[in-house]
């Protein structure tokens, strides 16, 4: 096991966490907002993004396959540790699990992704009211788990910095300067 | 003449007939025809339609000269991909439906392209204003129907069809392709 991550690791880390918040940020403002050309654009955007991260992430998962991670501190109990080890995999499986279902939602309802307004990616499924409607539940409520998980993560990360203060969270964030010195 | 030519000649002159035949078409099968569009919005091509029109049609396609067409839209039937859209392109700003109903297509000529392609030329009316369009076409015949299809592209902006923030063409783009498909009959 390696001591830290790597620099790609941490780049993909961060990048993705603030192009999600931004994303469902601009998810839930957009879709409260009455048909306008900016909701139009935003829509989009929405898309863009979310299939921005969707490739972001297989990025990730390829690095991560390939660039084991810092085991975490012997100070931690088994149960902690797999605890953290499953909400890592739920966030991994949500980082494509979210733009997957906002995919077919956008297909089901009939409005084709076209990526960057350049790419048009395939309907994966054919116009049909109801499944749209069903989708949008589930990439809400995918979106809502996602907020509970990032919320433990981050509580976790803040716990590990100021209770315990171990390195796990300047793992993440190496100019906090407590990263390779314990 | 060789006897193969002569009768290549008197089959050729046979298929011409045939081919020539008088059909009038005077009837359109509403129920089997479609009205339908593709606008694009944030360069996504998204489909809409018309559930409800009439049209009124006399096409011979041995004299085109001859031929008139009547299409009339009922706009409230619109169906714009969404249910959100549907309600913005009735209001004002669109199609402003309570003021303007209905759109119209009058044909004003038809000219033949070779063998089942043709164009038609006319005048089409939205929201007030006229303007020309044309339209290629074919016309595939089984029998005593045919089937009339073909495409065009029409900028909204000339019928005033989305005012305001919504001229905006990088949103909307200006040209909508519009399609329609009639099933006609003698
Ligand atoms: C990581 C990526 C993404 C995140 C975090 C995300 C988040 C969100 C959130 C929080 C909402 C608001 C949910 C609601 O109020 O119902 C939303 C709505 C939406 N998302 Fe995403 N999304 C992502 C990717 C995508 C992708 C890739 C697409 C499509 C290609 C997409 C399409 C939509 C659409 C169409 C809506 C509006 C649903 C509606 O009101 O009709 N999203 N998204």
């Amino acid at each position: 096991m390696s001591q830290s991550y790597t620099r790609t690791a941490i780049a993909l880390h961060w990048v993705i966490a603030l192009g999600m918040l931004i994303a469902i940020a601009l998810g839930f403002y957009m879709t409260n907002l009455s048909l306008s050309p900016f909701k139009l654009k935003l829509f989009s955007w929405h898309k863009w993004l979310g299939v921005t991260i969707f490739l972001l992430a297989s990025l990730r998962l390829v690095w991560r396959l390939t660039h084991p991670a810092p085991a975490l501190p012997d100070t931690m109990d088994n149960w902690e540790k797999q605890i953290a080890h499953a909400v890592h995999v739920a966030l991994y499986v949500l980082m494509f699990s979210i733009p997957l279902s906002g995919w077919l939602m956008s297909s089901a309802a009939g409005f084709p992704v076209v990526f960057l307004g350049l790419i048009p990616l395939p309907d994966l499924l054919a116009k049909n009211k109801e499944l749209a409607a069903m989708l949008k539940q589930v990439h809400f409520l995918l979106n809502m788990s996602l907020l509970a998980l990032v919320g433990l993560h981050v509580g976790a990360a803040l716990k590990h910095h100021f209770v315990l203060k171990d390195n796990v969270m300047a793992q993440m964030l190496p100019w906090l300067g407590r990263g390779k010195s314990k | 003449m060789k006897i193969w030519q002569q009768s290549l000649l008197a089959c050729s002159l046979i298929g011409v007939s045939l081919s020539t035949q008088a059909v009038t078409f005077n009837k359109v099968l509403l129920e089997q025809s479609q009205l339908s569009f593709v606008s694009k919005q944030m360069n996504v091509p998204v489909e809409g339609k018309f559930k409800e029109f009439s049209a009124k049609l006399n096409f011979d396609p041995a004299k085109v000269e001859a031929a008139s067409a009547e299409l009339n839209i009922v706009l409230s039937s619109i169906d714009a991909g969404s249910n959100e859209a549907n309600d913005e392109v009735k209001s004002k700003g669109w199609f402003n439906v309570q003021a303007f109903p209905t759109a119209k297509f009058v044909a004003k000529s038809v000219k033949s392209l070779g063998s089942d392609r043709f164009e038609v030329a006319g005048e089409m009316s939205i929201k007030g204003k006229t303007n020309p369009v044309t339209a290629p076409f074919t016309l595939k015949i089984t029998g005593k129907t045919g089937v009339l299809e073909g495409s065009f592209p029409l900028k909204r902006l000339q019928f005033n069809i989305g005012e305001g923030a919504w001229s905006d063409t990088d949103t909307v783009a200006d040209e909508v392709q519009i399609r329609f498909k009639l099933v006609v009959s003698e």
